[in-house]
């Protein structure tokens, strides 16, 4: 079972605590002068998302979660889970509603996802920071109203709607950010 | 390419100017500047400091100092006259964002002075640093209180009597979620340090004096109540600048208070180091009566200059060292 001690508490590291995996998010080192050391720390639980703080007394050792980042590419939604795929080694994994956490509407069939496992279970998924996607319904734009900067929603081939400029028609395929949920340029 | 450059460029003429300063300050109250070694045979016991081992490749080894207390101890008793120290000292395992395992303690010792009185000095020395340039930031309010009174006031305890289980309580009150097994004395440094000094003002500085005697480390009984030891803090706002004491000068009891830290360390499962045998002599052949305290320099030039982090300050902390 790997531990870790206080001293090697950095943002990032993942700590297995109450039975959760947590990432550290800030550690902040706390001492008088002369008195007893310890660890203030700021984490994530990685499987609520919950952020919460905790002290350490320092030299403590806690122990490390069995957390991994991979890339994998999705493959498809078969209506309850949604298939991803390590490419360099074929294996697959279906991930469920609970740990997609929302961000079904950004995945588009191979794309390549950040997908965290615990323990070899699929525990969050991290779509690319940009995907294109094409319009599949949107109103017309109005002629003329572009220098307005004026926007309108437009439904995306994944079912995600978003705010793009009166200019961009139906059937165009755009740029949009994932982390904000916003139309970056036309395709 | 690593990153070389130092990265405190904004702070540098400043600590320059600190540092003659303090030398101006104690020039003008005939307090003599002394240097001691960096690297000593012998290390404190003291179970909440740790000593940074040095050693050679003849196989010679020695102790970085955590602080320049023994040795100036060792002149007072040698005769000499009031003394301080601008002192580069280690400790090890401390780092964050208002700790650097190197850095630079001003310590100095007044002969007939208690801590009450060296605590005034202490707030006479920052006001008058304050004061040396007109950009620099200063306290705008004094606070003196003891510890006894600061725990009752800020969190509705006696420190003196609580035991370990209320002052859990207390803990669990302020939203303090703990990991780890603490003792008294830790549950009450958890407290000050996180519930307590947190809510001191920005601008003032708070000197907190008579510590619990758990707490006393090398300062003496208060003659007026044996619970509690002749040792001060001085903070600017939450930052802790300064630890002095009325120098305990009793063989007997500092005998004993080594051994219950030496006794806390095997306990504890911590390294050793070997006792400095010279303190001992010189106690024995006997320690004038005065006071002495340490002021973290670099923590004083961040109050100065308004910095929230230690490495704006410095600019080789040790991971670019």
């Amino acid at each position: 079972m790997a531990t870790y001690s206080t001293n090697e508490f950095k943002a990032g590291l993942k700590l297995l605590l109450d039975g959760d995996p947590q990432a550290i998010v800030e550690n902040e080192f706390v001492k008088p002068g002369k008195g007893q050391a310890f660890n203030r720390v700021k984490l994530r639980n990685l499987r609520t998302g919950r952020v919460l703080e905790k002290t350490f007394k320092s030299g403590e050792s806690v122990e490390a979660a069995d957390v991994m980042d991979t890339e994998m590419q999705y493959l498809y939604n078969d209506g309850e889970f949604w298939h991803f795929m390590v490419p360099d080694t074929f294996e697959q994994y279906a991930v469920g509603e609970a740990a997609l956490g929302g961000c079904g509407q950004w995945l588009k069939e191979q794309d390549v996802c950040t997908v965290t496992l615990w323990n070899g279970e699929p525990l969050s998924v991290v779509p690319p920071a940009f995907v294109e996607m094409k319009i599949t319904q949107c109103d017309p734009g109005v002629r003329g109203d572009t220098a307005q900067g004026g926007t309108k929603p437009a439904t995306l081939e994944s079912g995600a709607v978003v705010k793009v400029p009166l200019f961009v028609e139906e059937g165009e395929t755009v740029k949009v950010d994932t982390r904000s949920g916003e139309y970056v340029s036309r395709v | 390419m690593t990153d070389w450059r130092p990265g405190a460029a904004a702070a540098r003429e400043a600590r320059a100017r600190l540092l003659a300063g303090l030398r101006g300050f104690f020039a003008a109250r005939n307090v003599l500047e002394v240097e001691t070694p960096i690297l000593s045979r012998g290390a404190p016991l003291d179970p909440m400091v740790e000593s940074w081992i040095a050693t050679s490749p003849d196989g010679a080894s020695g102790y970085l100092q955590t602080s320049p207390e023994y040795p100036m101890k060792r002149l007072l008793a040698d005769g000499a006259p009031d003394i301080y120290q601008v002192a580069r000292v280690f400790r090890g395992g401390e780092s964050g964002s208002r700790h650097n395992p190197e850095f630079t303690l001003l310590e100095w010792y007044r002969h007939g002075m208690d801590h009450h009185r060296l605590a005034r000095e202490v707030v006479a020395l920052i006001m008058n640093q304050a004061a040396l340039d007109a950009s620099w930031r200063r306290p705008a309010r004094l606070r003196v209180i003891s510890y006894q009174a600061l725990f009752q006031e800020h969190l509705g305890i006696d420190p003196l009597v609580a035991d370990a289980e209320e002052l859990q309580a207390v803990a669990a009150r302020q939203g303090l979620e703990i990991q780890g097994a603490l003792d008294r004395d830790a549950w009450l440094d958890l407290l000050i340090s996180l519930a307590i000094a947190p809510a001191f003002p920005h601008d003032r500085l708070t000197v907190v004096h008579d510590y619990p005697e758990s707490q006393a480390v090398l300062a003496r009984p208060c003659a007026h109540d044996t619970r509690l030891a002749a040792r001060f803090e001085v903070y600017w706002g939450a930052l802790e600048l300064a630890n002095g004491y009325h120098e305990l000068s009793d063989l007997a009891q500092f005998r004993e208070r080594r051994d219950r830290d030496q006794a806390l360390r095997r306990q504890r499962g911590q390294v050793l180091p070997r006792p400095d045998a010279h303190l001992e002599a010189a106690l024995a052949s006997g320690l004038p009566e005065c006071a002495g305290v340490a002021l973290g320099v670099d923590r004083l030039l961040m109050r100065l200059l308004g910095a929230e982090r230690i490495e704006q300050v410095i600019d080789f902390p040790l991971e670019s060292a």
